[in-house]
């Protein structure tokens, strides 16, 4: 297997008249973690749900562990099995308790076992410190423990790639680190990843690549020390100012 | 000095509840009690409807209603499913359906089931398909909105993550949004159990045998050989024993799904 897990060339995206993604290139190596930050609006978002195809790409090529997802043959469902996807808003089942949260597509997608599908539901919530859990509803756990459990029903598909669309951005902040735990913990194990994320701290201490994204192009990119720790692009500094030091700047927009 | 606000509106209260006392009390007044008591409370007769009041006529209507109601229901998802399908001729065929049953009485749909389809298409239904798909073509078109709400009504993360787990639209669609819609609309389903409950009296009209009877035919008959209108109270009590608790269950399933849903004064 090559050495590239995911690779985005030429990728244009837009909803009606708004062009959301100018011309995007992105390549992620194996075993690396690629974070994308930005302001709201720049595209990161639709950047990540176009690598799952949840948003159909107008024009570009995306190509995941050697399949292309673009091409219209492809059996996208299949491909998609391979590809984790953790959401902002959770999105767990809500009819179903944790336990068969991660092992409803297991079952009736890879058509595993309920005996298997259950003893890898039950690794992969241990994984996230959640094993005690499995009987609860989603609606009993707190917002930190729900994301826990969405990336460990998206593990139990043994994904060769992980997708994070911000995924503490909905939490409480004292449930941020459970889930940046985990999501640290999955990077040291050498998992692919593809974060959208606002936290630098984050994106500094874990990412092997840093993007930031204005106006649904790529405006710089390169290792996380480099990017937010000596930017070189005048948005991206603007940006990170904001960031990483709100209560020092006037309003974004002056005009 | 004029009222204040809180005082004139304290006075407005009690001069309602007067009035009403007084409207109760000339209703009273000009009611032929004996007449009444005659006319509904012959005791003789009910006696005489038992039990088959029960063991006929309210059984059959329990039957009707669930035959009708399953019916109604799997076809509405149907319809529902259409009226969302990315296909247009679907929705069209959806949208005619529901417009054309919402639009017409149930009787006559009853009717041209009875007396209609047997003629054009030389086929004969026995009771109990002509009750099922009588009550559930006029049901599936209610139902099909309500489906519909529901499973709109479902969040669209849902979908996503079932998609982003390899699911296809369908099975995504069988496995996570339908199920959720349906406890979404559990609460408006059930109602519209209570009105084919109601339905369910139409079947007069078909020719019936003494064992089929439901409950309103079986009070007619029985009117028509009684000297009062006796028969018509002791049905409509029985329609009350199976319309009332599913009121209640509709109610309770509303509040234990947090319905927004709260009762307008």
């Amino acid at each position: 297997m090559s050495e590239i897990s995911v690779e985005i060339t030429g990728l244009k995206k837009s909803f009606g008249s708004l062009d959301v993604l100018k011309g995007i290139d992105v390549t992620v190596n194996r075993g690396d973690v690629v974070c994308i930050i930005g302001p709201s609006g720049s595209g990161k978002s639709t950047l990540l749900r176009c690598v799952n195809l949840l948003e159909e790409p107008n024009d570009g090529k995306i190509v995941v562990n050697g399949v292309e997802l673009t091409d219209p043959d492809v059996d996208i469902d299949l491909a998609r099995t391979k590809i984790g996807m953790v959401f902002q808003s959770f999105n767990l089942f809500s009819h179903l308790n944790v336990l068969a949260n991660l092992t409803v597509a297991q079952r009736k997608v890879l058509k595993r076992g309920e005996k298997e599908a259950q003893e890898i539901a039950l690794r992969n919530l241990d994984r996230v410190g959640l094993k005690e859990k499995a009987n609860s509803m989603p609606a009993q756990l707190s917002g930190g423990q729900q994301q826990r459990v969405a990336i460990a029903r998206a593990l139990s598909m043994d994904p060769d790639v992980m997708l994070f669309d911000e995924p503490t951005s909905a939490l409480d902040p004292e449930l941020v680190g459970d889930v940046l735990g985990v999501m640290r913990q999955l990077a040291d194990e050498g998992m692919t990843m593809l974060v959208v994320t606002h936290e630098m701290q984050f994106a500094r201490e874990v990412a092997d690549k840093v993007i930031f994204m204005d106006g649904g192009y790529i405006v710089e990119e390169g290792p996380a020390a480099e990017v937010i720790g000596n930017p070189q692009e005048e948005r991206t500094q603007e940006f990170l100012a904001r960031v990483l030091d709100p209560t020092h700047h006037g309003p974004s927009d002056p005009a | 000095m004029a009222l204040s606000k809180r005082k004139r509106a304290e006075y407005f209260r009690y001069s309602q509840y007067t009035l009403l006392v007084v409207i109760a009390v000339v209703i009273a007044f000009l009611a032929d009690w004996e007449q009444i008591r005659t006319a509904f409370f012959n005791f003789k007769t009910m006696g005489d409807m038992f039990p088959n009041v029960i063991t006929i006529a309210l059984k059959n209507t329990l039957i009707y209603t669930a035959l009708g109601f399953a019916f109604g229901l799997a076809l509405g998802l149907v319809l529902a499913l259409m009226k969302l399908s990315s296909i247009a001729p679907y929705r069209w065929i959806a949208t005619i359906y529901i417009e054309f049953f919402r639009g017409i009485p149930a009787l006559l749909v009853f009717i041209g089931l009875a007396f209609g389809v047997p003629l054009a298409f030389q086929i004969q239904f026995d009771i109990y398909s002509t009750v099922m798909l009588a009550l559930g073509i006029v049901g599936a078109a209610y139902m099909a909105e309500t489906i519909r709400a529901g499973i709109q009504a479902v969040p669209k993360g849902q979908v996503e993550a079932a998609r982003s787990l390899g699911m296809s639209q369908g099975r995504a669609m069988i496995t996570i949004v339908i199920p959720q819609a349906f406890r979404i609309i559990l609460p408006p389903l059930t109602n519209e159990l209570i009105l084919l409950t109601k339905d369910s009296s139409l079947i007069y009209i078909i020719g019936l045998a003494r064992d089929q009877y439901e409950l309103t035919k079986f009070g007619r008959e029985t009117l028509s050989r009684s000297p009062s209108l006796t028969p018509i109270l002791v049905v409509g009590l029985c329609y009350l024993i199976i319309t009332l608790p599913l009121g209640y269950l509709s109610r309770y399933l509303e509040r234990r799904s947090g319905g927004k849903k709260v009762s307008v004064l």
